[in-house]
């Protein structure tokens, strides 16, 4: 039999033995980690997972398909179908796959770090049914061609009204599990099921769910004026106003994503080389700015806009921007350094880089984490306080500089710490191990180096002018001519082999998952199989 | 461990090489927030974002009163309009093109009004890559010198349905 896992946090004796819980016999404890999992939250995080993982298939493909119309060589699909695919690309991933799986994780960090059950396995269901319908519905009328009006929906664009009520259920679905977790954590207060602060994970799931809800809150303020209006009950939604309040949500949520990241960054380093955070007031201050500013920091998508002042896009991006991206810096800091007293500690001493080389690269669930951090600091936070200057704004907006940043933070960051937690989410809460490890090994490597091909391609080719959301930048056939420098196709097959190396990481991950969860081995009664 | 309850005394002052990273980021920081808007002031590239509200067949009514009265000529059916030096020009963005095409003096300073007769468009002057969104019902007024000679496409940035890809434009500089 495999070597079994032994998760480094495990043998401190100087924790004492957890509060008695509140999980009234629904409980299991965790074979590899000793800690409490209550399995009704399990159940929900189980389904939240399967959802995503399939949102991401649907988003993937449509990936590869878009990657392979705008790279000039092969231009694929016809015009109508770039639009739909891309419409449908945007929603699948950035909201359906992203949102399953935080909400799988704000199960996880209200229930087993706090020792407490979930609160309501009613409002779990009512929640995931919600969201599950609202995701079908806007699937259906994507993929039947009635509503191709891109992620944004910007109005007078104009989308079938189930689209605008998908949406709307959905987010009323998300909402409604991020009040399970904010009741959960009330009863866990109550029935004093820890001693002292919640923990960093679920501290920075708190800030996640705050963030949540101010910005449904945006979304409810956008998607219901244009579902009323797309039935002709009101007359006119204000393009000006429709965009100031859709970034409120559209840039929100991606802080939902940063916080629920950053968080999946500590729990990865504490489950794969028993980091802690070295100063506990400077981790948790660093959420509590992302809470405070990211919200008007979101001015910065509308930089060159008609209507909304200077003074106003100038202090919102300078003053708040840049606090929200403090928070960032910092955390960038901490999460290494936490891995790297760790490593030290564990004897990893030789000279300044001696604990890098030590670390465990070859268990997905680090390097996963690893490349996400390095991924989302470097090329997505720089090129994101780059584009966010109003200077440079100005020449970047609506390019593929824009998607080049944002592949880099969701994708490269996001998505990619998703994988490396399933890396661990699968064992322990599906409670299988996973099938063919050499090659999940290799997965986070080929996923995230195709992100940074990817993402250089993009940005480098936007750098040149070249639209974002753009089916032909041949401009064949047009009235009055025009085109690009002819190195923005040595840009673009950066960017094509840079996504099929993605999108083949992606699948690699997708099966490598599903068929573990099918068919891995059970480790019910034993700890997880190393890495 | 970050998944576990925090010692009781956790609330520390930060210390060490974290005490000079957040130093130095929020030095940074306090640049770049400087930077931003002293640039915007003393490098004046940037619109001030100087837009009216303005009713669609108003502002279609404007543009064609400004394209009967300075028509210089017309090139693939579209009018050439060249303003008056320093004066005001008018640029109107529809499902899929940009009407009409300008001829500017370089070194004169216009006002252009854009604004769109149904989505919302982007305006993108290739290849020096000048982008301003234009929205419905709004009369987005740009200052602008033209420096260089030249014929600058126009493209759309912002989707606009079907025919997106086929919306281009030109300014002509002379």
């Amino acid at each position: 039999m495999a070597e079994t896992a032994t998760i480094p946090f495990v043998e401190d004796p100087t924790r004492a033995p957890p509060p008695v819980g509140n999980q009234a016999g629904a409980v299991r404890i965790c074979d590899t980690t000793g800690l409490p999992v209550c399995t009704t939250a399990q159940t929900f995080i189980r389904l939240n997972a399967v959802m995503a993982v399939v949102h991401l298939l649907v988003g993937g493909v449509a990936a590869l398909l878009l990657v392979l119309t705008r790279w000039p060589a092969v231009h694929l699909l016809p015009a109508d179908w770039f639009y739909r695919v891309l419409t449908a690309h945007g929603l699948n991933m950035l909201i359906f796959w992203i949102i399953f799986m935080e909400i799988g994780i704000l199960y996880f960090a209200c229930t087993t770090p706090l020792n407490s059950r979930l609160y309501s396995k009613g409002v779990a269901v009512v929640s995931f049914a919600l969201m599950l319908v609202g995701a079908l519905m806007v699937n259906a009328m994507i993929w039947t061609g009635r509503s191709d009006v891109l992620m944004t929906s910007y109005v007078p664009l104009r989308a079938h009204p189930a689209f605008y009520l998908g949406i709307i259920l959905f987010a009323v679905g998300t909402l409604v599990g991020v009040f399970n977790f904010f009741a959960t954590l009330y009863i866990a207060k109550r029935d004093r099921t820890y001693d002292g602060s919640v923990p960093l994970v679920t501290f920075g799931a708190t800030a996640a769910a705050i963030i949540a809800v101010v910005a449904l809150l945006h979304g409810a303020a956008v998607y219901i004026p244009a579902f009323l209006w797309s039935i002709d009950v009101i007359q006119n939604v204000d393009p000006v106003a429709y965009r100031v309040v859709w970034w409120g949500l559209g840039h929100q949520s991606q802080q939902i994503n940063v916080c629920a990241m950053v968080s999946v960054w500590y729990l990865m380093g504490s489950l794969t080389v028993g980091s802690k955070p070295l100063n506990q007031a400077v981790c948790r201050g660093a959420f509590v700015l992302y809470i405070l500013f990211i919200n008007i920091a979101s001015a910065h998508h509308l930089l060159v806009d008609p209507a909304v002042s200077a003074g106003w896009k100038i202090w919102n991006t300078s003053y708040a921007m840049y606090l929200a991206v403090l928070a960032s810096m910092i955390h960038g800091f901490t999460v290494p350094a936490s891995v790297e007293v760790a490593l030290r500690r564990q004897g990893h001493n030789r000279g300044l880089f001696g604990w890098l080389a030590a670390a465990p690269w070859r268990n997905p669930g680090f390097s996963g984490m690893a490349l996400s951090v390095a991924i989302f600091g470097f090329i997505g936070g720089i090129t994101g306080v780059t584009l966010g200057t109003e200077q440079i704004n100005i020449l970047a907006h609506n390019t593929l500089r824009i998607p080049g940043h944002f592949h880099a933070t969701v994708v490269g960051g996001t998505s990619l710490a998703f994988m490396a937690l399933s890396y661990y989410v699968v064992p322990l809460i599906f409670q299988r191990d996973y099938v063919m490890p050499k090659l999940a090994r290799v997965q986070p490597w080929l996923f995230g180096i195709g992100i940074v091909l990817l993402s250089f391609g993009m940005s480098f080719a936007g750098s040149y002018g070249v639209p974002r959301r753009h089916w032909d930048i041949e401009f064949t056939g047009t009235q009055l001519p025009a085109s690009f420098d002819a190195s923005v196709h040595f840009w673009f097959g950066v960017m094509g082999i840079g996504g099929i190396l993605a999108f083949t990481g992606l699948l690699t991950y997708i099966l490598l998952t599903v068929i573990t969860v099918f068919f891995g081995e059970k480790n019910e009664g034993r700890p997880m199989r190393a890495w | 461990m970050a998944i576990h309850v925090p010692p009781k005394d956790w609330f520390k002052a930060p210390a060490g090489f974290e005490r000079v990273w957040i130093g130095l980021a929020l030095v940074w920081c306090l640049v770049m927030f400087l930077a931003m808007p002293w640039w915007h002031f003393k490098g004046r590239q940037n619109s001030t974002g100087e837009a009216y509200k303005v009713e669609i067949p108003a502002f279609a009514e404007r543009v064609n009163r400004f394209v009967s009265t300075y028509k210089v000529g017309e090139e693939a059916g579209i009018p050439v309009v060249q303003p008056p030096p320093g004066g005001e020009a008018y640029l109107q963005a529809s499902m899929w093109r940009w009407h009409p095409i300008l001829k500017l003096k370089a070194g004169q300073t216009y006002r252009i009004h854009m604004s769109s007769t149904d989505l919302q468009h982007g305006f993108s002057l290739q290849p020096m890559n000048m982008n301003f969104q234009v929205l419905p019902g709004y009369d987005h007024v740009i200052t602008l010198t033209p420096t260089a000679p030249g014929t600058y496409p126009i493209l759309c940035n912002e989707f606009c349905g079907i025919g997106h890809h086929m919306m281009t434009g030109r300014i002509v500089v002379e």
